[in-house]
């Protein structure tokens, strides 16, 4: 229709310009995350094995399986996960549904946000004076799972409150508007079409529990332990922990095992992020608005 | 319903709605009949909806919504209403955009009676085929009761909307421009059922469309500017028998 002007051409450029710089960015971000993984494929792949997987460290750890820390870490998460979910959710029902909009709430939600701001490191010395300490549990299961939960808490809250903004007020408006309570309006509407917005927000919570090691270092996670721990008061070996101490604390490691034992860590958190987004998509796909 | 039943529904007096400071409702007093369609039109921001949000105490979900003066539902000050809901019980509403639940279509239109404590599946689908029928919604979605009612068009989506108010068998209903999101074939199915209606229930209903009030009212009144200008009986008002000469230049589109 129009004949196309100098100003038109420059600005699609400009546009085309802006695109590349954009996709430049982005595979910068992708760039890190194939050298890890490549590295730690190329380096600990050869040891995985089943037997690697199923049985006890030997040697002063510098040879055999790691069983123990594989198992002592679902023992943290599931502990953890016990803890914090149920809170966290609670917690986030209430900020989002309940809670009025005052000087009260705004101080909740600023202390959610810095409680996810505080380095892991504070929350493991939190941990040893609350838990270890106070309440007497010890170096346990229990006390390192607490100091977990504490740490994780926001990710959950933050998550699940997203979740819930997510649906329309226009829905629970007109579920008052019938005469519902607040609760039978969050049970039958605002929880059901919120849930996929919250497991997976607790999935990832699940990835990044496995993965930190400085607040179980002092409060349950032992350097090595010839046994499986038999329950929450019992201190248990974990993947990351042993990591650190396999790279750091014990000569004589032959060069491949900590990378195997990386490897195991990471791909334990990819599949736990693999299962959120194949689970988001499969509800994404049942969308009921 | 109650044997004797109060022959005013509302009466509002003095009624001034603010939102922080801003007065979007001032000094308003009127009446509505019982088991009449009382008709509200005006100019977009002369406080017809809010004035209808005031009702069933729907400022409870603004905290910044202020209401003063004094509205009577069955003679009772609704601010004095210990138990909210069951208040809204007994007000159907419904809004300009339909809102249809992301629930199957059968529980969109059984919710209200479960909350009332319905638990019988032959009592729930007598109710939900009755509604659904009132509404005149029956006949196309009678076969996908289990669908869910918010991939329905938005035609029906609004007719489910209303078939919802109607299975909390309310007193009164209160519709606010129902028909601004439908198409007009559709629009005149529900004014047949609204006209239907009338005889058992109370409605106020807000519009735009000075014709659509001149079809259903009984009486009417005219805002502007958040004042109530002029209350009347449907054919006063049509035939110019106005204390505001507002009123007929607002009918009549001269301005608006």
């Amino acid at each position: 229709m129009f004949a196309p002007t100098s100003l038109n051409a420059r600005n699609r450029r400009t546009q085309k310009l802006v695109k590349l710089l954009f996709l430049l960015m982005t595979l910068l971000l992708v760039l890190p995350v194939l050298m890890i993984l490549g590295v730690l494929v190329a380096r600990g792949g050869p040891m995985l094995s089943v037997e690697f997987l199923l049985t006890q460290p030997t040697k002063g750890m510098t040879a055999g399986g790691i069983f123990p820390a594989l198992i002592g870490t679902v023992w943290l998460v599931a502990v953890a996960l016990l803890v914090s979910v149920p809170v966290g959710v609670a917690a986030a029902v209430y900020l989002s549904e309940y809670a009025p909009e005052n000087w009260l709430t705004r101080t909740i939600n600023l202390a959610i946000i810095n409680l996810a701001g505080v380095p892991s490191i504070v929350h493991a010395l939190f941990g040893v004076g609350a838990f270890v300490l106070f309440f007497g549990f010890g170096t346990s299961i229990l006390a390192a799972s607490l100091t977990l939960a504490i740490m994780t808490l926001p990710v959950v809250i933050v998550a699940t409150r997203e979740a819930l903004q997510a649906v329309p007020k226009a829905f629970r408006e007109a579920c008052w508007n019938m005469g519902a309570t607040r609760w039978q309006t969050i049970r039958r509407v605002v929880l059901p079409n919120s849930i996929s917005g919250i497991l997976t927000g607790i999935i990832l919570e699940v990835s990044r529990t496995a993965g930190e090691t400085a607040p179980i270092m002092f409060t349950g996670a032992a350097f090595f332990l010839p046994f499986l721990p038999q329950s929450v008061f019992d201190q248990t070996m974990a993947m990351s922990l042993h990591l650190f101490v396999i790279s750091t604390q014990v000569p004589g490691v032959p060069e491949g095992l900590p990378y195997g034992v990386a490897l195991v860590l990471v791909l334990m958190v990819l599949a736990m992020n693999a299962l959120s987004i194949g689970f988001r998509m499969w509800l994404r796909g049942r969308k009921k608005w | 319903m109650v044997a004797a039943e109060p022959a005013v529904k509302i009466a509002v007096r003095d009624l001034t709605i603010r939102y922080g400071a801003r007065a979007v409702l001032e000094g308003v007093s009127l009446e509505v009949r019982a088991k009449e369609v009382f008709g509200i039109i005006g100019p977009a921001n002369s406080g017809k909806t809010s004035f209808l949000r005031a009702l069933n105490r729907m400022d409870s979900f603004a905290p910044s919504m202020k209401v003063e003066g004094q509205i009577l539902f069955n003679g009772r000050d609704v601010r004095a209403w210990r138990n909210l809901y069951s208040l809204r019980r007994r007000i159907g509403v419904v809004f300009p955009l339909p809102v249809g639940l992301p629930l199957t279509i059968y529980d969109n239109v059984a919710l209200a009676p479960r909350l009332a404590g319905v638990r019988k599946k032959e009592d729930l689908d007598v109710i939900v085929e009755r509604c659904l029928m009132r509404a005149a919604l029956w006949d196309e979605v009678k076969d996908r009761l289990d669908s869910l009612g918010s991939l329905l068009s938005g035609g029906q989506q609004q007719r489910l909307t209303i078939a919802r108010a109607l299975s909390q068998e309310p007193e009164l209903l209160l519709l606010d421009e129902f028909s601004i999101a439908v198409d007009p074939v559709t629009t005149m199915r529900i004014e047949d059922v609204l006209k239907d209606l009338k005889n058992e229930i109370t409605i106020i209903m807000v519009t735009n469309l000075v014709q659509q009030a001149r079809r259903l009212a009984d009486r009417m009144a005219f805002f502007l500017g958040g004042e109530c200008v002029e209350v009347g009986e449907k054919e006063d008002l049509f035939a110019g028998k106005v204390k505001d000469p507002r009123t007929t230049a607002y009918m009549e589109g001269r301005f608006g």
